[in-house]
């Protein structure tokens, strides 16, 4: 069931193993049978940790989702609500709370999970309405960094770049340090850390001051990680506004991947069987799980959407000719030898079906029009090209009101390409957003200047031409078939973040000096000491592995540029991917704007 | 970068064939294979339970008997439900019928703080510092903060939990502070406590605190200090001036509007009826609107918009209402002397895309097309929208004949365009008089003698 964690270079089956323990160690502290009342948001994230089964063995007999009103009539001895620490769900679990039929009997006994942590505001918000004593069990469940893959972590936590950007609030950089002190309790202490940003550098203090303070840390696991790379999202803020052109990067940029998850317009995918079909095609969006479970994903997920076409019908020709097979079985062992392969083959086929299903979907809009245009202005931008002027196509398609996030996340890109617009140009995209798309968006882009994403160039100076040329940002040559560069992620724009990590492994960072001082915050080197016994006498060949976390988030594109370099030949470093949350260039650019309320006359 | 199209679609499309193909072999009822329902949940995982369970728990407290299979994929019983987790549509009548409203009295009886001796989440015993305490609390302890009294201590208290990064014990110490200590001198110390001021600001907003929240923005403002995320800058203010103006227009219009439409006396109103009332609309949405039912009225100048925007939004609107002359007189300038010459600050080519998106009539449509300058853009608009004299003209001021020639073809037969074409092709004589004029043009375009 969680194979795929295991297949990496780190095992994360124990990570999983440790949450499960947890979990299970809670729900056996509420005696007898359960019901589990659920923060629907949580149920995601959770569902990469147990499945119902780990739940059912602990009597839980039945889940609800959380909603006002009066809880289900459930013939249970506790009711335990897992919920994220939020007012507004305190609100909801005061009025289930309230509305209890105390008359029954047996009465239900009530606990609260907090995930990820106990908070005590809500504590506090729960006592004002008087039901805090209500609740015989108020814990946290420490849901820090759930295995997403064999070398893939997430916190989920959708608001961590506007908490640290925006607000000033640290927490989800907290949880980040708590997560990476589980992980160094697992995998043993990691002895090299390096940093990029002003978030960054608050980790790593973090993480130092919780080993002197806890000394119990101290453990005696030899090392699996070498060293941890924190990098802040700021300072690289241009990767995430860029179109991934990744299969797996398009499939979120379309349809949006949700802890493993897609939902997918369901017309491509037909009943199986015919006859069957055609009365009632399905109308709700087919749901499918993408990991590295699914052996055909992994092997096209990374690819340049460019150079899937060809690894699907190449599959499905070996597919085909091993159905033939059929025919040439004669003797009973052959036919035997047939059948025992059938339930591989059948997955091979369904897998097959799927993706091309999927392919022709995002087909559909990668050859269209609009997305061509918009991605020759983005790669524009990024190779330098214009980007002082007003862009006429940003103002066509504000003239023909497409979406905002879509106009925000172009004029963003300019930004970030030409250290800030002329005052004139910023001033004037103000202006037209506010006068097409409403005046009450003044408070998102307030949001995104403050952010950085959109400034004026105060300095006069543009320092991007620099750290692209130093950098190589920008490759004309590249080759979406069989790379030779992780540029090929974005079909020539190499994400900064990566050649960052890429430059460290080799040669350095030294090397880099003068550009790393144009990227905001400070760059540090910090070490752990090791007991002598622990310390790694390396193999000669022998690769290091090198956790690099994305503080702020992380794209998919990001992730397939850094397993590219692990399977480098003579790369020497293997990569496994952490981050805050994963997102995209449109669920980022949401994440800044400023909810709109309805006008109050 | 995607150019390879058609290499592409077609491995695609051969990758389907095989897979269609294999359908018919494989027979789909293998149990192998993990079990995943409909919508993808596997079944087993905890979404799916959660649609389980509570549909069973449903349909016994609707009180008949299950209709719905327990563990079958399927949703059918449930009407618009099948992918949501909501089960309010099912819930919601039973709850409002059987429950009575509860009296604060009922919230003490049924929520009795008693359950739990207080001794196991308070800790009175020992006499913490501040640093010790902020840490305790980061591991979950509970502690009373009571025991800080003196505005020093406060503080210390406050630092510590900046410095630890958590907003949790953040926010519970600003809690603790904004209970005990007056709000002048809370907010003097937080002024030079940025971060401690935006969790506070942020606990305000959550809370729903307005006075406090008003208070300590006042407070801020009169320092002169950042007021953290009201107007920030006089660029702003300018906006929310023209934000305000906007509005002041349009409750004017929304007005007389309403009253016209209601009187049914104007045409426009009856044949276009309004789809919704224009307050709150964006700038360039009022725009449209008059343009659309006030063109020829003075009020359009009240909005102040830049020349692009306008022309953009005033052809959208007189072309939806077939006001050709209207969008002839858009592009029209004069100069001094009289002459009258076709301007589009926007390019042709977008006012064509914008006529053809209105269903323009050709002979509309063929004046624009032939009025933009690229000629290879021109060419394109013109074969797309079937302009066929602007394609021929086109062609023969190219002096291109093979492509003229090629054209012929696409033209319907024995039409005037044909002739047309077979005029120019086969009038070679005028044609190389054509040619020679064409050669003294350029030649005295280049200035050779």
């Amino acid at each position: 069931m969680a194979a795929h964690l295991s297949s990496g270079r780190v095992n994360l089956t124990a990570l999983r193993e440790a949450g499960r323990r947890e979990l299970r160690e809670f729900l056996d502290k509420c005696a007898g049978s359960k019901a589990i009342v659920w923060d629907e948001y949580l149920t995601g994230p959770f569902g990469l940790i147990a499945q119902y089964s780990l739940l059912k063995e602990h009597e839980v007999e039945k889940m609800f989702t959380l909603k006002p009103g009066r809880l289900p009539q459930a013939d249970v001895k506790n009711i335990i609500f897992f919920v994220r620490p939020k007012l507004e769900l305190m609100d909801i679990i005061t009025d289930n709370v309230l509305r209890e039929d105390r008359g029954r009997s047996p009465q239900r006994d009530f606990h609260i999970l907090f995930v990820p942590r106990r908070s005590l505001l809500c504590e506090q918000w729960l006592k004002e309405q008087g039901v805090l004593g209500s609740f015989i069990h108020r814990e946290q469940y420490s849901l820090d960094l759930i295995p997403f893959d064999g070398d893939l972590l997430s916190m989920e936590s959708e608001n961590a770049f506007k908490e640290c950007y925006l607000e000033s609030d640290q927490t989800s950089l907290y949880h980040a340090a708590k997560g990476l002190m589980t992980l160094q309790a697992l995998y043993g202490t990691i002895p090299q850390i390096f940093g990029k940003g002003e978030c960054a550098r608050h980790v790593a203090n973090m993480m130092i001051r919780m080993k002197r303070e806890f000394p119990g840390s101290q453990n005696s696991i030899f090392p699996v990680f070498d060293t941890l790379l924190l990098l802040d999202r700021n300072v690289d803020l241009l990767t995430p506004l860029a179109t991934q052109l990744t299969y797996e990067g398009l499939i979120d940029e379309i349809y949006g991947i949700q802890n493993t998850y897609v939902k997918l317009p369901p017309e491509k995918f037909a009943p199986k069987k015919q006859g069957e079909g055609g009365k009632d095609l399905p109308t709700e969006p087919k749901k499918l799980q993408l990991n590295s479970a699914e052996e055909l994903y992994a092997e096209i997920r990374d690819k340049n959407f460019n150079a899937v076409g060809s690894v699907l019908s190449k599959k499905a020709k070996i597919i085909s000719a091993a159905f033939e097979e059929r025919h040439h079985a004669k003797t009973v062992g052959e036919i035997k030898q047939f059948v025992s392969q059938l339930p591989h083959m059948q997955a091979a086929r369904s897998s097959l079906a799927n993706h091309t299903s999927i392919a022709e979907l995002i087909k559909d809009i990668t050859t269209s029009e609009d997305f061509f245009d918009n991605l020759t202005v983005e790669q524009e931008f990024m190779s330098g090209i214009d980007t002082d002027k007003v862009n006429n196509y940003i103002e066509d398609c504000i003239a023909q009101k497409h979406p905002l996030i879509k106009i925000l996340r172009l004029v963003c890109l300019q930004s970030v390409c030409n250290s800030g617009l002329k005052q004139k140009v910023l001033d004037h995209y103000k202006k037209e957003i506010l006068q097409t798309y409403g005046y009450e968006h003044i408070l998102t882009l307030n949001n995104l200047e403050k952010a950085g994403l959109l400034k004026s160039q105060t300095s006069g100076r543009n320092n991007y031409p620099t750290i692209r040329k130093t950098l190589r940002l920008w490759m004309d040559d590249v080759n979406e078939q069989n790379p030779n560069d992780i540029s090929y992620v974005y079909s020539g724009y190499a994400p900064l973040s990566v050649r960052l990590a890429q430059l460290l492994a080799r040669p350095g960072w030294r090397s880099i000096e003068e550009v790393l001082k144009m990227l905001p915050g400070p760059h540090f080197e910090e070490r752990q000491q090791l007991p002598t016994g622990l310390q790694k006498k390396r193999q000669h060949g022998e690769n290091r592995v090198t956790l690099v976390f994305f503080l702020g988030g992380v794209t998919y594109a990001e992730i397939a540029a850094l397993r590219f370099l692990s399977q480098m030949e003579d790369g020497g470093t293997e990569y496994v991917i952490a981050t805050t949350k994963l997102i995209n260039g449109t669920s980022w650019i949401k994440s800044l704007m400023e909810k709109l309320e309805p006008a109050p006359f | 970068t995607f150019d390879d199209e058609d290499d592409e679609l077609s491995q695609l499309k051969e990758s389907k064939r095989a897979v269609n193909s294999l359908r018919d072999i494989v027979d789909d009822d293998d149990d192998d294979l993990e079990r995943v329902s409909w919508s993808g949940e596997p079944v087993g995982s905890i979404s799916w339970s959660i649609k389980e369970t509570a549909s069973s728990s449903a349909s016994s407290l609707e009180g008949r008997d299950s209709s719905l299979q327990k563990g079958s994929s399927s949703y059918t019983g449930f009407p618009k439900q099948a992918s949501s987790y909501s089960l309010s549509s099912l819930f919601k009548g039973e709850f409002c019928l059987s429950l009575p409203a509860l009296s604060d009295t009922g919230v003490k009886n049924y929520a009795p703080e008693l359950r739990r001796p207080k001794a196991e989440y308070k800790d009175y015993s020992s006499d913490w510092s501040p640093k010790d305490t902020v840490r305790r609390m980061q591991r979950g302890k509970v502690c009373s903060l009571e025991r800080f009294r003196s505005l020093q201590d406060k503080l210390v208290l406050l630092d510590e939990a900046v410095a630890g990064h958590d907003g949790n014990i953040i926010t519970a110490v600003l809690i603790f502070l904004k209970r005990t200590l007056r709000k002048e001198i809370l907010f003097r110390e937080l002024e030079v406590r940025q971060v401690a001021l935006c969790h506070l600001i942020h606990f305000l907003k959550e809370t729903g605190e307005q006075k406090l929240l008003l208070d300590l923005l006042r407070f801020l403002d009169r320092t002169e200090e950042v007021a953290l995320y009201c107007v920030k800058s006089s660029e702003d203010t300018s906006h929310i001036q023209d934000h305000y103006t906007l509005l002041e227009r349009q409750i004017i219009i929304e007005a007389n509007d309403r009253h016209l439409e209601t009187a049914g006396q104007s045409e426009i109103f009856r044949k276009y009826p309004r789809k919704a009332s224009i307050l709150n609309m964006p700038l360039v949405t009022t725009l449209f609107y008059s343009c659309f039912y006030h063109y020829t009225e003075a009020e359009l100048s009240a909005l102040q918009i830049p020349d692009k925007q306008y022309v953009l939004t005033a052809l959208a609107a007189r072309a939806k209402l077939r006001a050709w002359n209207d969008v002839d007189a858009l592009f029209t300038t004069k100069n001094w002397l009289g002459y009258t010459k076709k301007k589009a600050p926007i390019g042709f080519h977008r006012v064509v895309e914008i006529l053809q998106r209105n269903n323009a009539p050709v002979q509309v449509l063929q004046e624009y097309v032939r009025l933009v300058e690229d000629v290879e853009t021109r060419l394109n608009l013109a074969t797309k929208y079937k302009c066929h004299d602007v394609v021929i003209d086109t062609y023969r001021d190219l002096k291109d004949r093979i492509q003229l020639a090629a054209y012929r073809c696409k033209v319907e037969r024995g039409s005037a365009e044909e002739e047309k074409i077979d005029s120019i092709l086969n009038n070679t004589v005028r044609n190389t008089v054509y040619l020679l004029e064409t050669f003294i043009r350029d030649r005295h375009a280049l200035g050779v003698q």
